[in-house]
């Protein structure tokens, strides 16, 4: 099984970012279970939300402790809410942002991790340009394709159309697209320079 | 089909195909979602004929199911918590009425302190008012369970409830096997009502009864239970000819072949329990689960014999019935009282899960070790953070105006940001 926890605030779509991880894992054959932390309904407050992946019927309910990959849509929860918990060194992790972990502060701490695990992306820029706003949730989802390997670009972008018709649908497609080409070159970028 | 759906959307789906005609309801979390993508679906002309109303409470909202029911259309409602708490006397009178209609309890806390989570302590508070109780476990089976709600409500003209965790289930996006409208109209036969109001065949509903027949009509509603014991799993046997998916009846037994300790439970919680005792029998410990899907009626007897050969019984329960302990306990004990003779088995409670407190598979091991070990007390409050309850008893015995524990306690606790759990 497979455990993504999202790190958001209310109004940036990370609720909706689990559900169509879900549906693109549901789109490729899988069982996948997306859910909310409950309660935080409010613009701006801290949320989190849960997706589990598996070849098999998940009857687990538990919130995702130990994730194997955490997807922050907004970096200035870094230094106020326990984001890493539960997070093991081996873990993907894929950060909404423009800076660079050093600039974020997080230089140091994320050495515990696997390096060509670990990306920022400017995710919240990549929306903007293509859809005129700067929610990153799409975007996210679609470098989160590229770094794990879990999933296909396509079947990201077929959930993304199933839950979002006409021009609102196609520019978080081109958006999630342009993020996984972005996570490519920063991974084949890496793959170069030795840690 | 199979889809990818949140769990209110599948139930909503679900309670169209059954084709009700009145669907009347207040919106209160975590229920919101069902009503309101039934309430899409009449006025898109998916659901027709079917008359949504908005009421302005849930006591209305019962009241207008009655109302429909009796005039004999198929009447669907959903609710939680307060709202549940709200409609409690009209409850008794649909119940007591025998009018067939289904709601959807979508399970959520009491305040106070005012919490929006789940637990048990809604359905729970209403266990006693005539109403069948029905749990579902995942959103798939909430599906199932309301299909045959309709069929068993309007076989027995009694009023049926299910039961599905709020948010964990009704939030919960996973896949779930949505049937066509051909096969559910083969398995819910229209509505032929027991009793109508009709102003052609004028006849009056709910008349006064005295000391000299109270007692037999009330007596009526135990023996619809009593049938519904026989209809139940009959029905789910029909259902899995039907759509091939095992779903419904009275008790959902889960590795019991050998097993010394048995965690008995309700709800979506069976699924962690499950994984839980999976490691477990891995690991060559003899424990198993049985999930109650019918909870009232209380399947007396069949609980009684699924659990008798057992050593060990763990109550799981979402609810706690102040004062003495769970509710689902007290039942399970009646049930194991009659196999005393023989040793029946210790049969502890667990009190778990209130107000959304998260269940989690490390401390259902550890529980479940310390109930192998027969170190389990007869009441355990999992995951009770005994420091902020000593605390706030100290302050009591300190002071005779120490004054409200919510608020203690919360600042005891400092601010919650959404983290992790």
């Amino acid at each position: 099984m497979f455990q993504v926890r999202i790190h958001g605030r209310g109004g940036q779509g990370v609720v909706t970012a689990a559900e169509l991880l879900a549906l693109a894992a549901f789109e490729e054959g899988r069982f996948a279970q997306a859910f909310p932390s409950f309660g935080s309904e409010r613009t701006g407050a801290p949320v989190v939300s849960f997706c589990r992946i598996d070849d098999r019927e998940i009857r687990l309910r538990e919130p995702v402790l130990e994730p194997d990959a955490l997807l922050v849509v907004d970096p200035t929860l870094l230094h106020q809410v326990d984001v890493f918990g539960g997070c093991s060194p081996a873990a993907f992790i894929l950060v909404n942002t423009v800076k660079s972990f050093d600039e974020l502060g997080l230089g140091e701490f994320v050495t515990h991790f696997h390096h060509e695990r670990l990306l920022t992306v400017p995710a919240g820029e990549l929306a903007r340009e293509h859809t005129g706003r700067p929610i990153a949730n799409a975007a996210l989802l679609g470098g989160f394709a590229a770094l794990s390997l879990l999933l296909s670009l396509d079947a990201v972008a077929s959930a993304i159309r199933q839950r979002f018709s006409g021009a609102v649908g196609e520019g978080n497609v081109a958006a999630a697209r342009a993020a996984y080409d972005w996570v490519g070159g920063e991974l084949r970028e890496l793959s170069r320079v030795p840690a | 089909m199979l889809r990818q759906l949140e769990g209110s959307r599948a139930v909503a789906e679900a309670v169209a195909l059954c084709r009700p005609e009145v669907i009347c309801a207040y919106p209160i979390s975590p229920q919101t979602h069902i009503v309101e993508a039934l309430a899409g679906l009449v006025k898109s002309g998916e659901l027709a004929p079917c008359e949504f109303v908005n009421v302005e409470s849930e006591f209305a909202a019962m009241s207008v199911a009655i109302g429909a029911s009796a005039t004999g259309a198929r009447a669907y409602t959903a609710t939680a918590s307060q709202g549940l708490l709200y409609m409690a006397e009209a409850l008794y009178n649909a119940s007591g009425l025998g009018l067939p209609v289904v709601m959807t309890v979508a399970n959520r806390a009491i305040g106070a302190p005012i919490n929006i989570w789940n637990d048990h302590s809604d359905a729970m508070s209403q266990r006693d008012c005539g109403w069948i109780q029905l749990y579902a476990e995942s959103n798939q089976e909430a599906l199932d369970l309301h299909l045959q709600a309709f069929v068993l409500a309007e076989a027995l003209s009694t009023p049926v409830m299910v039961c599905m965790d709020g948010f964990i289930l009704t939030h919960a996006v996973e896949r779930v096997d949505v049937p066509d409208q051909e096969a559910v109209d083969a398995f819910v036969p229209p509505f032929q009502p027991r009793q109508v109001l009709d102003p052609d065949e004028p006849v009056t509903i709910g008349a006064m009864v005295g000391p000299e027949a109270f007692m037999e009509v009330r007596y009526l509603a135990h023996a619809k239970q009593l049938r519904a014991l026989e209809l139940i799993p009959r029905i789910a046997a029909d259902f899995q000819e039907a759509f091939g998916r095992d779903s419904g009846g009275l008790l959902r037994p889960y590795r019991m072949e050998d097993a010394e300790t048995v965690v008995v439970a309700l709800g979506s919680v069976l699924g962690t329990v499950k994984d839980t005792v999976d490691e477990l029998r891995e690991e060559g410990v003899r424990v198993g689960v049985l999930g109650l899907t019918s909870f009232r009626p209380f399947p007396l007897a069949a609980v009684r014999e699924a659990l008798v050969r057992a050593r060990r019984v763990v109550v799981l329960e979402k609810a706690l019935a102040v004062g003495i302990g769970g509710p689902v306990s007290a039942n399970v004990h009646m049930a194991l009282a009659e196999a005393s003779a023989g040793g029946a088995p210790r049969c502890c409670t667990v009190i778990a899960g209130l107000g959304g407190r998260p269940i989690t598979k490390a401390s259902l091991r550890a529980l479940l070790a310390d109930a192998v070990a027969d170190r389990l007390e007869p009441l355990t409050f999992l995951d009770l953070d005994w420091g902020v309850v000593n605390r706030e008893l100290e302050r009591m015995g300190a002071s005779p105006t120490s004054g409200p524990h919510a608020e203690n306690i919360l600042r005891d606790v400092g601010p919650v940001a959404a983290g992790p759990v």
